[in-house]
């Protein structure tokens, strides 16, 4: 039986736009997805311990705050110290991201960042080819 | 993880492991056979109380009170809530967590050490639960949770699966779902051990109630008239086993407004009243055995098929049907005697 990608859509910090989230979610949803989505407003701890207890593929994390590069390292961090393994997970960050800190969280670990205009397509056609490339060598 | 590790995370209280075993179960691993012949003797020891009820009642509002009263009282409470996968694409969302928010300590409940949440998605399945909820009670069983809440899919009707791993099953409705003819329909509003009327602030939670004593007056009723007939047919022993199941409990009805905590001290209160009861009366032993049943006869039915595709010309048979060369009655008695046959051979 073919493993279902899991994939966790987050809000992290002080930020109450999650239309975006919301959207996304419903349009994983559609792509075949099975999607969790945590609400607003969530520690950097809370998203980390979800997607270590949900064991989910992918961890979506959307920030519309300027926070990202203190709020995305720490819940890579939390999700190691939680006993996951952010190496055999997809980490995406999408958002309002300027251009010139997206080199940065890359090197923090994320694998892609989706800047607001970005076709869900895209997004899907990422994860799909990124996830089994991320999980060759690392154990299931 | 291999198989080996994961048991030995999963009954040490590491949560990781219990999150992979959830995994390798949900999708069928091979390694989830070990996993489960290995935890089984450490399981049937916590409570298994379902919730089931229409889509939007409030179940998964009623389940994160419930788990902060259980919390209050000292008990570990393990959750798996499943929501609808698609029929079409597969895919699915799991909104449930969002619900978990943790009135008393602004805090998801979630990051509790004595709270375990996971969604699993229905994969299509009909009934209300995912095909492998069993197992997965079992492993948050292992684990060492006091109490397992499930919380089925907003179900409808006839969606009564929630009664083959649940202890305890709780019907939640609310106002203007219906009148007396819904409530005494056959199908979900059998089932409760226990029935709660949620959004009891709206208008007609009265209604509700006072429909629901009726229904379950009537049911004493049945049990009476079905005792003294001396006729033995089908429908009366089905009817007489099916009340059996609640063996003398008369089903409380509960009134919450649960997103305010409203009637969930009486709620967590009459699940545990209900648990007391079937470990006094025995009922416990003959509903858990009903359960084994059926797991043993599920498990066989899987291996069987395996073996079928495995040792016998099955697609040759489905031609021959095709081509209407035989029925399916007679192809099925050739392929179980083809499955006895090879079966030793390798």
């Amino acid at each position: 039986m073919e493993k279902k990608i899991r994939v966790l859509v987050a809000k992290v910090g002080l930020d109450g736009h999650d239309r975006g989230a919301k959207v996304l979610a419903r349009f994983l949803r559609d792509s075949g997805f099975e999607v969790i989505y945590t609400g607003l407003h969530r520690t950097p701890q809370e998203v980390a311990m979800a997607a270590v207890d949900e064991d989910v593929d992918v961890v979506g994390i959307s920030l519309h705050s300027g926070a990202h590069l203190t709020l995305v390292p720490k819940v890579i961090n939390y999700i190691r110290e939680y006993g996951g393994n952010p190496e055999e997970m997809l980490i995406l960050v999408g958002g309002i991201i300027p251009t010139d800190d997206i080199a940065e969280l890359k090197k923090m670990g994320v694998d892609e960042v989706f800047i607001p205009g970005t076709p869900i397509s895209e997004i899907v056609d990422f994860i799909k080819k990124k996830l089994p490339e991320k999980r060759k060598g690392n154990e299931r | 993880m291999n198989a080996e590790e994961v048991v030995r995370g999963l009954l040490s209280g590491n949560r990781r492991a219990l999150a992979r075993a959830i995994t390798y179960v949900e999708n069928e691993y091979p390694e989830s056979k070990e996993i489960m012949k290995q935890i089984y003797p450490k399981t049937g020891k916590a409570h298994v109380v379902g919730l089931t009820g229409f889509p939007g009642v409030g179940k998964s509002t009623i389940v994160s009170k419930l788990t902060e009263e259980f919390r209050r009282r000292g008990k570990r409470v393990g959750i798996i809530a499943i929501d609808p996968g698609s029929p079409f694409t597969g895919g699915a969302l799991l909104g449930d967590r969002l619900r978990l928010d943790g009135m008393d300590t602004r805090k998801p409940l979630w990051t509790d050490p004595g709270v375990f949440f996971r969604s699993m998605s229905s994969r299509g399945r009909a009934g209300g639960l995912a095909a492998k909820t069993g197992d997965v009670v079992r492993l948050l069983d292992a684990f060492g949770f006091d109490i397992i809440l499930v919380e089925t899919v907003g179900a409808g009707q006839s969606e009564v699966d929630i009664i083959e791993v649940a202890d305890t099953s709780v019907v939640v409705l609310m106002p203007e779902t219906g009148d007396e003819i819904q409530v005494n329909k056959a199908g979900i509003l059998e089932i409760g051990d226990i029935y709660v009327v949620n959004k009891a602030d709206l208008g007609g939670a009265e209604k509700v109630e006072r429909w629901l004593q009726y229904m379950l007056s009537l049911d004493e009723e049945s049990v009476q008239m079905l005792s003294q007939m001396t006729h033995a047919d089908e429908a009366r022993l089905a009817s007489g086993e099916f009340f059996e199941r609640r063996k003398g409990w008369n089903p409380p009805v509960i009134k919450t407004v649960a997103d305010r905590g409203e009637g969930i001290r009486e709620l967590a209160d009459a699940i545990e009243e209900h648990f007391e009861y079937m470990k006094k009366t025995g009922l416990i032993d003959k509903r858990r055995r009903e359960r084994v049943k059926r797991e043993l006869f599920e498990i066989v039915m899987n291996d069987v098929i395996k073996l079928v595709k495995e040792k016998t010309d099955y697609r040759e048979m489905i031609m021959k049907l095709l081509k209407g060369e035989t029925d399916p009655y007679t192809a099925a008695e050739q392929i179980v005697e083809e499955v006895i046959h090879n079966a030793g051979k390798e």
